[in-house]
Formats: C-alpha cells, structure tokens, sequence
C-alpha cells in the first residue's frame, strides 16, 4: 500500500527548526538522511517544504482567482513537508514514520493514498 | 418456533460467533465482508435449524454456509484481479481438503486466526470507543443494538462507529495479523486495557441510573477469558481474567435496594457471588503460578484481600499498591496507595501524598479523588472535608454516586453546626 507521511511540527519551536546553519539543524538532517538510508526504495517521493510566512492560498471564486497570504489554517503545528511510501500494511507504514525525526518534535500524519487503479 | 428455542439459538450462534468471524476475516480480509456473509448463514441457519434441528458442529455449519455466500458475492460482483486473488487465497487455505468445514477444526489456526481478528480491533490507530465496539461486535458477538444499550447511547451512533472502523481497517490496512514480538507485549496490553475498559463501563456507569450494567460486565469476563485463552503464557491475560471476576463478584452486594452506593466496608457478604469468587481465585492461583508477576495480577491480589473475612489486611494491600506504583505508576494508583496507607493507619502520610501539587493537579477532574480526600479529612478537618465533599459532587455524573456523596456532605455538615 501507498502511505503519505504529513510531516508537522511547530515553526516557532526552535528545536524543530532550528537555524538552517546551526549544529542542531546538522544533526536533524543526518536524522533524515538515515532514514532515507534504512528505509530506501520504499520511499517513493517527498519534499520539505519552506515555512508558512511563504505560503498562500488560493481559492476560485465565481471564476475569479483570490490569492492571500498565509497558510490555510491557523494552527500551532504545520505541514514542513512529506513523504509518500510504500509499506506492506499501516503497522510497517507506523514504523517506518516513527523513524522520521520530526516524529519525536512533531507529530507524523500518516494517510493511506487513494489507489485509483 | 418458541421463544426458548429461539433463545437456544442464539446462544449457539454468539458462543461460534468469534471462530466464525476469524475464519471468514482469515479467508476474505475483510470485516465488513465477513460480517455480511455470517448475517446471511445466521439467517439460514435460524430458518432451516427447527426444521432439520441443531447441526453436530453449528460453527462448521454457519462457516460453510457463510463462506458459500461470500464467494458468491465477489464471482457476482468483483473484477477478474480479484477473482483470481481469491481462489488463490481460498485454494492456498483448503489446501488438500475436499471439505471447506474442516479448517475449522484446526485450533491452533482457530486461535491464530481470532488473535489477529482481535489484534486488528485493538489496533492502537483506532479509537478506543471504536475498539471497544467492534470487539463487542467481532469477537463478543453482541449486536450494534446490544451494544447500544449497554453504552447508553442511540443505535445509529454505534451503527456508525462501526462502519467507520471497519472502513478505517480496509481503507488504512490495519492488518490482520499477530504483531512482531519486539510490539507484542505492548499490543497484548492494549487489548487488555480495551477489555477493562468495557469492563469499567459497565461497573462504573460513567452516566446514568443504574451504577452496574451487569451484562456489560459478564460480556467483559467473556473477552478476557477469551483472550486469556488465546494468550495462555501470558499471566496478565489470567490476571485480567481473575481481576474481573473478583470484583464483579461483588456486584450485587454494592448498591442497596434503593439503588444507593454501598461502600465495600458496609457490604453484606452474603450477597457476594461465591462462585465467582472461586474461579477468580482459581484463575489468579494459575496467573501467579506462571511467576511473571505484572499489574493486573497485583489488582487482582489487592480484590482477593478485600474479599478475605474481615478485618481487612490494610498493611497487605498498602504493600501491594506500592508495587503497583513501582511497576506501572499513575495518578490513580497513587490515589489508591494513599487512600490504602490512611486506611492503614497513616491518615497523614496519606493525605500529605494526596495534596502534592503534581497529584491534585491532574486529578483536580476525577470526581473519585475529591471524595477520597474528604474522606480522609473528615476526622482531621470538617470544614476542608465538606469543600471536598462539594467539589466530588460538582464532578459526579453517576446518580448513585451522587445520593451517595450527598449523605457524607451532610454527615460532615451536622458536625460543623454548633
């Protein structure tokens, strides 16, 4: 099965978003990388993404475009990025989303993808 | 049809229904599948079974019958892919048999089959109301209006919570399978936590009139023998068994016959349940003889020294909560261990481990510890015991409950007029 894994955390907690330069920003990305080594082909695809004072939302309405600024709701976490993968069933799906480092400073959503094959 | 026979009937069918569910959830992987298809059996069953009489093996029966509807149903409705999967599934699982009945005769499989069925209805991913109902409904056997009832809430509710589980099931693929061994022991816990929990719900009615829902609580005993069987090596499966059975034991002897409270101190023991009594303590003799020791066997040991012949070995228990304490610490344990050390003698040391800020703060909305407190103040300070007093019953929701704390408030009050 397709999972994608939501990844949340609080922009203003300095500790799940530290200094991009910072040691601890270091020591989060080789986190990453080391879940991307262990669990390999199973990811499918992902982005991080740049934090919400960069966002707008857009909304059509009687066929007129109204872009504004900020993210869609005003929550303490937000959506910093994702991943889609591929598991077996939800508890491998859980595992492999609590090996995210965010998963420890955050909260992981993890979302089975509508196959529509 | 008479209405005893029809009772048989059922009794029949809810006592193969767990078998029944497991295999059919083993051959189809789906709930909702499985459960429609055994509705149907049931259906059948209960109109040929007067005529033809009770079959030799009814589980057998409905199982056969069942499996027949559902494999019809998917040849009528599902795509060629999928055909294909289940007569490879179903082939794989009859292997070497020309009887489909017969896999139902294999019990280890039986017993693999209602432990995954059951490790997928409480799954941590699922809502603990969720898990509740849907063990009630796939290895209780109980009917969405059964367990409407015995929740106190409407019919669609409950409808509702289980189509939106089982959809959550399929649709996240909670899997039907026995977990790994480095989660099992946690996983094991959860499923007898959700157990204690509808046993909870039915000896402490969280609302309403009647402060024991007897069904409710017998329903409970049926899960956790059921699981207790299903982990025979795991002592806390025979500790839950033997902890429920040795409080429901009391049931009857812990609200008069104005439906008021009585606490267990004041209860007539002549309405305890002997019986009961007995296979709690056979049953938690067999958990202590496994030597793993864990919490719910210490719970169980604590109600078997509150059913000895009074007086109460207070010191005893007060050890025993502090075990607990040292194994698996919460807010309410420390509230049992005080009220255990006061009740000991130490009616300070109970009340000081009672005021720590940490304590009253988590537990500032549990009407329970209020009234623990104001017990224990009641021979130290009137006036403190009566705010106590009052502030269990701003909590309380429970209308025994309430008549109950309401007569200690007046008790402590007569002592504080002039």
């Amino acid at each position: 099965m397709k999972y994608a894994c939501l990844i949340y955390s609080d922009e203003n907690d300095t500790t799940a978003n530290p200094d991009p330069l910072s040691k601890e920003m270091e020591t989060i990305m080789a986190g990453y990388m080391a879940f991307g080594g262990a669990a390999g082909d199973k990811i499918l695809g992902g982005e991080a993404l740049q934090p919400t004072p960069t966002a707008t939302c857009v909304r059509v309405s009687d066929g007129e475009v109204i872009a504004t600024d900020g993210p869609f709701a005003e929550t303490k976490e937000h959506l910093g990025g994702f991943y889609i993968i591929e598991a077996a069933d939800l508890d491998e799906a859980i595992a492999m989303a609590a090996m995210i480092p965010h998963a420890a400073m955050g909260t992981v959503e993890v979302r089975p993808v509508i196959d529509f094959g | 049809m008479s209405e005893s026979f029809s009772h048989d009937y059922g009794e029949i069918i809810r006592r193969e229904w767990p078998r029944v569910v497991a295999t059919l959830v083993g051959d189809f992987g789906d709930l909702s599948e499985a459960e429609d298809a055994i509705q149907e059996a049931v259906v059948e069953a209960l109109r040929t079974w007067p005529r033809s009489g009770v079959p030799d093996r009814p589980g057998a029966w409905i199982t056969t019958v069942a499996r027949r509807r559902a494999i019809d149903r998917r040849r009528r409705s599902n795509t060629g892919r999928q055909k294909a999967e289940l007569d490879l599934r179903l082939r794989h699982r009859l292997d070497g048999s020309q009887d489909p009945s017969d896999v139902v005769d294999d019990e280890s499989l039986l017993r693999d089959e209602q432990l995954r069925l059951l490790y997928a209805c409480c799954h941590p991913a699922l809502a603990p109301q969720a898990q509740m109902a849907l063990t009630l409904r796939s290895l209780g056997g109980l009917t969405t209006s059964e367990i409407a009832r015995a929740f106190l809430v409407p019919e669609p509710t409950v409808a509702q919570r289980l189509v939106r589980a089982k959809k959550k099931i399929a649709a996240a693929g909670i899997p039907f399978k026995i977990p790994p061994d480095h989660e099992l022991l946690a996983r094991t816990d959860l499923v007898r936590t959700v157990v204690y929990l509808i046993f909870n719900e039915g000896y402490d009615a969280s609302a309403g009139a009647d402060l024991v829902r007897a069904e409710l609580c017998a329903e409970a005993i049926r899960l956790a023998r059921l699981v207790a069987e299903l982990t025979p090596d795991d002592a806390e499966s025979l500790g839950l068994e033997a902890l429920l059975l040795l409080i429901h034991a009391r049931a009857g002897a812990r609200v008069d016959a104005h439906g008021d409270l009585v606490l267990l101190a004041d209860q007539r023991r002549d309405l305890w349940d002997v019986d009961l009594i007995d296979q709690g303590m056979m049953t938690l003799d067999r958990a202590l003889r496994l030597e793993r020791p864990g919490p719910l066997q210490i719970q169980a040991a604590i109600q078997a020294l509150h059913n000895e012949p009074p007086p109460t070995d207070w010191e005893q228990i007060e050890l025993l909560y502090r075990r607990l304490l040292d194994l698996r610490p919460s807010p309410v344990v420390v509230l049992n261990h005080a009220v255990a050390l006061a009740t000991a003698g130490d009616i300070e040391g109970g009340l000081r481990r009672l005021d720590e800020p940490a304590l009253a703060d988590q537990l500032d909305r549990y009407h329970h510890y209020h009234s623990a407190r104001a017990d224990l103040l009641r021979t130290i300070d009137v006036a403190a015991s009566a705010l106590a007093y009052r502030r269990a019953l701003e909590l309380v929701s429970s209308e025994p409950e309430r008549r109950f704390l309401e007569r200690r408030l007046t008790e402590v009050t007569a002592g504080l007029s002039p």
